[in-house]
């Protein structure tokens, strides 16, 4: 018997209005996986992990973790659903109002009741790990760089050391050096947690970086899935022309 | 287009404006029984919303005293009753002028503030961070502002009253020639609880109002700086409307009193 997916996606709908934006999304995510999902703008990579994460209701389908339906969870089982998982957002949205360290050590505090100054030890910690030294940690978000608010974003994403991490568009934004070193980061943390990730990025340099396998979302569904190393030789006309960065193709932008 | 079409659909959208706002209110009042209380977020709120409203509340009580005991002065020497003016003050600014123009500035400068901040925290995603998290964003962020808010009001518009009849007195004693002894004890004789309680009570509303609308405005916000910007303004307005508006119903309640 298979091992139980640690994420599956079966289904998934989701509309704004009349804009479809998730049309049947099927995808699966096996445990210790790095999956990364690309796409054009617009294509829904980020209301995706909106629905799986219970930031967005999807209309119909199904989103299992460790096997179990997810979707319309409420109070104290919503709350230890969302301790399995971390996330960097696109902005890191870090709180303005708190220092570097308090943002990495937030759930701790506020989730987990963990005292304040054991708290900070495990938040240097974990800047640590991403590069930072502590003389961040008493800083505002306001006066960090790009690419430091995205180490920090990830402290805070691994600082419960979560069962599964999603990573939203990690070097959007970046310079390329700065944007490969988040991507190494990224790599060595999950491999040293152990954790399943989720990553949605049109970086290619970072998808080949960072995945396992790949999956491209086009039109609200799964177009191609497969291992990171056959992306090359997908033969699906649609990942070809986003790989290459073609305006021909089947993909039409809108303009 | 057919012109009852048009207001049917204008219709529709102030009552689903109105149930969603009602949905939310209700939804924050609950949260503010059910725990966690961040008391400390309490506290930050109750500095940020009382301390530093204190010198625009102050400086508005202070002139509005003085140019009511102007006025009141010109209004009651017509028919001899000049008498009346400590009086006049003191009940003018402790039932009306303390608490609604307390309410309308700290409306200003405040409901504008929390608008401002939770609708940049809406778009640049923080608020879905706090979810994710495992940290409830109305726990987190609303309450602690409507509770900081209706606490601090009444104690705000207790200062505007005192800073405003000083006012009055400053101008009654040194404008008008009025005796100083003579003016303090017609401002106390005929003051009664419930003219300062009730002032106290429409300034807790106000704090609510004004919590409310900039929580709930803020928390919906959307389409970046241009959403923010809209959110602020459609709090502040909303929550000097309905300043007004219960203002006069908690009014009504006292007078059948």
């Amino acid at each position: 018997m298979s091992e139980t997916p640690k994420l599956q996606l079966s289904d998934v709908h989701k509309s704004f209005g009349r804009k479809v934006v998730l049309a049947g999304v099927d995808l699966t995510v096996a445990r210790g996986e790095s999956l990364v999902v690309i796409g054009g703008s617009g294509t829904g990579k980020s209301v995706m992990i909106k629905c799986v994460l219970g930031l967005l209701k999807p209309e119909r389908g199904s989103i299992r973790v460790d096997g179990e339906e997810t979707i319309g969870l409420s109070g104290g089982r919503r709350r230890d659903y969302l301790a399995k998982f971390g996330m960097l957002f696109q902005s890191a949205a870090l709180f303005d109002s708190l220092k570097v360290w308090e943002n990495v050590a937030f759930a701790l505090i506020e989730g987990a009741d963990m005292a304040r100054e054991a708290a900070r030890e495990v938040a240097l910690e974990k800047l640590r790990r991403v590069g930072l030294g502590p003389e961040v940690a008493e800083l505002d978000p306001a006066e960090l760089s790009g690419g430091m608010r995205k180490r920090v974003g990830l402290a805070r994403a691994i600082a419960t050391e979560p069962e599964i991490i999603f990573f939203d568009e990690p070097t959007t934004g970046l310079d390329p050096i700065m944007g490969d070193v988040i991507n190494r980061l990224i790599v060595e943390c999950v491999r040293d947690l152990g954790a399943t990730t989720l990553t949605i990025t049109h970086d290619m340099a970072s998808a080949r970086t960072i995945a396992h396998k790949v999956a491209m979302l086009h039109q609200g569904r799964i177009v191609w899935h497969g291992p990171a190393a056959a992306i090359d030789q997908s033969g699906n006309p649609f990942v070809d022309q986003f790989i290459h960065g073609r305006a021909e193709g089947p993909i039409a932008m809108e303009l | 287009m057919n012109p009852l079409a048009i207001v049917g659909r204008f219709f529709l959208a102030f009552l689903a404006a109105i149930g969603k706002l009602a949905c939310f209110a209700g939804d924050a009042v609950w949260h503010c029984l059910v725990p966690p209380l961040y008391l400390r977020l309490v506290g930050r709120q109750m500095l940020a919303i009382g301390f530093y409203s204190l010198p625009v509340v102050g400086l508005t009580a202070l002139f509005t005293g003085a140019v009511l005991a102007l006025q009141i002065y010109i209004g009651s020497s017509r028919f001899n009753a000049e008498s009346a003016v400590a009086t006049i003050v003191v009940i003018g600014l402790t039932r009306e002028l303390g608490p609604v123009l307390g309410g309308l500035m700290v409306g200003g400068r405040v409901g504008a503030a929390m608008a401002a901040e939770l609708g940049t925290m809406r778009v640049t995603e923080q608020i879905d961070a706090l979810i994710t998290l495992r940290t409830d964003p109305l726990n987190y962020l609303v309450v602690p502002r409507l509770i900081a808010a209706t606490l601090t009001m009444p104690l705000l518009v207790l200062v505007a009253d005192i800073v405003g009849v000083f006012g009055g007195y400053m101008v009654a004693i040194h404008r008008l020639d009025f005796n100083a002894a003579s003016y303090l004890k017609n401002t106390f004789e005929y003051l009664e609880t419930m003219d300062v309680v009730s002032g106290l009570v429409k300034a807790a509303v106000f704090g609510f109002i004004i919590a409310l609308m900039g929580c709930y405005h803020g928390f919906n916000s959307s389409g970046g700086a241009q959403g923010v910007g809209r959110a602020t303004t459609n709090a502040v307005v909303s929550s000097l409307i309905l300043i007004l508006v219960a203002n006069y119903i908690v009014t009504e309640l006292f007078f059948a009193g």
